[in-house]
């Protein structure tokens, strides 16, 4: 590999889209971290969970022709689609609580571990017997552009929009190359999920409900004795949390084209490293971490090796684990006697 | 505690062998030996060599137990270990082979029983390399960045690092075999009838039985020593433990490198047995596997990381070999029992959550820990369900 400063920009840019993925999904960690003071294993196969229900509200809702006549129907199609299989990843979150961790709340430590582990052999396999072990096409039913920024034969800077086909040499004339590259989904993907980012830190900090997922997260007996309901707050935590990691899913299917029953492990363990790196347990530590790794591996597999991109991740998070075990907006553990 | 002296000794009396338990005992051997040549003799070797996997997850689940149940340090990347043991182990015994004379030299079969204690110590030292920076974090940290060494490890091998282990097509590479085990031939020869073959895999199922033994004495030896009272000290209370003189560190370490040099004993075995690994056998899942086997058990408990380790490895498969095996042919068609094969995973992850819910200390615990908890209140199980709660001052108030 050689190094190419060229390519920073963009592979910043697709360290930005892969970025928000982590950061959607480091938030359901984080939350359940926070609250439960538990690794959520099961976590990831939300991430896949919601990808296939993406999926399925997809397929069901573009035999509508109304969804698919127009742009706005294009538009609506997908809103509809991402919240329903966000609610619905939602729902299998509170239902996988409810039954398999809160009877643990006051097990041994690592049994709500073996639990979460047990969920997820359960839904992978669940998946893998009612759809197949194949990889599935993840469908794009709308027009994606390549907004380009780049130099054309001249030298100088140019603006322009290619399509699927068109090559940048026809538009800009020889010598043309691109700086940067935008696609229409690269763009909803980060703007939807900055939304989504904005929306859930107003929650936390600005509602009384976030108020009390604060509270209980600081301390769930004191917060229960004034008057929270615990049992709720950490309804809320795992309707959250896993809807996010849904919406991250159907992302990861729309960006990468297909998906699989196990799709959720590699994406699962990186987030977790992001939530780690942004500090466990703090919410915009969680976001920062998704954005940070998202960059940082899209850097090293464009500059060191694709095939060690995965080690990436690790190898961050033992460093800060290491060095900074209270991540990066994190405070460092005092030990209490 | 004026009654505590009294309760020791009975305690420590329940632990010596009654007749019931020789019987016992004496019941597991004749199985041992029986149950697999029965199977061997009427050709069945599928579960011969479901005996003798089962058998390596015993030995892995084991030397976990060392870490995770007596000294209390959560590893979830176990299996880099594991695959340390089998890759150099294989790797060795090309060079091996090369110093002897190729793989025909009648030396070349020794090349296992050579490598075995090497592998072991090459398991032993990642795990001090690894532990050495890592075992200052604590709790869910330790078991974040001991996953990510094991992913690492085996991106590692899938990329074929230093140009070594031939990535995800996995050793042995074209032309070099590994040699079967001194030891294998003799006991061929010596042991068939006209009837009845005394095949490869009821060979490595013997000596992964003698290894299980070896390890459950020395662990056995281990936990009454300064060292297992070190860890129990530590698992129970780090700070309290270092206070009245124990080094956290080296103990830690002892615990780590211990139980690697377990996974690399086995990971080496396995090499052997197969005749071939790959990086697929060591990724995550098997670190998470053994970690259950371990926690389902009983942390702590020698016959609980057993039966963990049998129900576990053995139960997907059993469930598999019966869905398939003759005997239910009569009920069920082979795409019904093919199905049932598929579904083992299902069942197995819901059966996790069931166990954890209906007794989360696991089937056996450790009858130590037991001990420790016995005060006046003869109540044991609730008393070690509290106990955790107060390590780790996660509890709740009961109703809210």
């Amino acid at each position: 590999m050689h190094f190419n400063v060229a390519d920073v920009p963009q592979q910043l840019v697709n360290g930005l889209t892969l970025g928000g993925m982590y950061a959607l999904i480091a938030l359901g960690y984080t939350l359940v971290y926070g609250i439960l003071l538990m690794i959520n294993f099961a976590h990831s196969e939300m991430f896949m969970g919601g990808a296939y229900f993406g999926l399925l509200w997809l397929n069901i809702l573009s035999k509508q022709s109304f969804f698919t006549g127009s742009a706005v129907g294009l538009v609506l199609l997908y809103a509809i689609s991402i919240l329903l299989a966000a609610i619905m990843t939602g729902v299998l979150g509170v239902l996988i609580e409810r039954f398999a961790y809160r009877p643990l709340r006051h097990a041994p430590r690592l049994a709500p571990l073996i639990s979460a582990i047990g969920v997820s052999l359960f839904l992978q396999n669940a998946v893998l017997l009612w759809v197949s072990s194949r990889s599935i096409p993840f469908p794009v039913k709308f027009p994606v552009y390549q907004y380009t920024l780049a130099r054309d034969g001249s030298g100088s800077l140019a603006f322009t929009v290619l399509g699927a086909s068109d090559k940048i040499v026809d538009k800009l004339g020889q010598g043309a190359h691109a700086i940067v590259q935008f696609s229409t989904l690269q763009i909803m993907i980060i703007v939807v999920t900055l939304i989504l980012l904005f929306v859930l830190d107003t929650f936390i900090s600005r509602t009384k409900l976030g108020k009390a997922m604060r509270a209980t997260a600081q301390d769930r007996d004191t917060a229960g004795l004034m008057g929270v309901d615990i049992n709720r707050i950490i309804a809320i935590t795992f309707f959250i949390g896993p809807a996010m990691g849904g919406v991250a899913g159907i992302f990861s299917g729309m960006y990468y084209g297909n998906i699989k029953y196990n799709m959720g492990f590699i994406p699962g363990i990186k987030s977790f490293t992001a939530a780690v790196l942004g500090g466990i347990g703090n919410l915009r530590g969680a976001m920062l971490g998704g954005f940070v790794l998202g960059m940082a591996e899209a850097l090293a597999s464009g500059f060191i090796s694709t095939a060690y991109k995965d080690v990436i991740a690790f190898v961050i998070l033992i460093l800060v684990l290491i060095f900074r075990p209270g991540g990066l907006l994190g405070e460092s553990v005092v030990e209490k006697v | 505690m004026g009654g505590s002296k009294v309760d020791i000794k009975t305690s420590v009396q329940s632990a010596r062998l009654t007749p019931k338990k020789i019987a016992l005992y004496a019941a597991i051997a004749v199985f041992l030996v029986a149950a697999p040549v029965y199977f061997q003799s009427i050709g069945n070797v599928f579960m011969v060599r479901i005996f003798a996997l089962v058998g390596i997850y015993v030995m892995l689940a084991l030397g976990l137990n060392i870490v995770v149940g007596y000294a209390g340090l959560l590893d979830l990347g176990y299996v880099a270990f594991y695959g340390m043991g089998a890759y150099s182990g294989v790797l060795l015994g090309y060079v091996f082979q090369k110093l002897v004379g190729g793989a025909d030299a009648p030396l070349a079969g020794l090349s296992y029983w050579a490598l075995l204690p090497i592998a072991a110590l090459m398991a032993a030292l990642t795990g001090i390399a690894l532990g050495t920076p890592v075992l200052r974090l604590r709790g869910d940290y330790l078991a974040i960045v001991t996953l990510g060494f094991g992913e690492i490890v085996r991106i590692a091998l899938q990329n074929d690092i230093f140009g070594l282990t031939n990535g995800s097509a996995g050793l042995p590479r074209v032309g070099e075999t590994i040699v079967t085990a001194a030891g294998q031939k003799w006991a061929f020869m010596h042991l068939s009838t006209t009837t009845f073959t005394f095949s490869k895999d009821l060979f490595w199922y013997v000596v992964v039985v003698a290894l299980c033994l070896l390890t459950i004495f020395v662990i056995r030896r281990l936990d009454n020593s300064r060292l297992g009272r070190a860890w129990v000290a530590m698992r129970e209370d780090e700070v309290a433990a270092a206070a009245t003189g124990v080094n956290i560190m080296t103990t830690k370490l002892w615990a780590f490198s211990l139980g690697a040099m377990w996974g690399g004993i086995a990971g080496i075995t396995y090499a052997y047995w197969v005749g071939f690994i790959s990086p697929e056998s060591f990724n995550f899942m098997e670190s998470v596997l053994i970690v259950c086997m371990v926690v389902l058990g009983g942390m702590g408990s020698i016959p609980g990381s057993i039966v963990g380790a049998i129900i576990i490895a053995g139960l997907p498969e059993v469930i598999r070999g019966l869905a398939q095996s003759t005997a239910l042919s009569r009920f069920l068609t082979p795409e019904q029992a093919s199905r049932i094969g598929d579904y083992r995973y299902l069942i197995f992850g819901g059966l996790l959550v069931v166990m954890m819910a209906v007794r989360p200390q696991g089937i056996l615990p450790s009858t130590r820990r037991a001990r420790e908890l016995t005060s006046e209140e003869p109540i044991i199980e609730e008393e070690n369900t509290d106990l955790w709660e107060v390590e780790h001052k996660h509890d709740l108030p009961h109703k809210l």
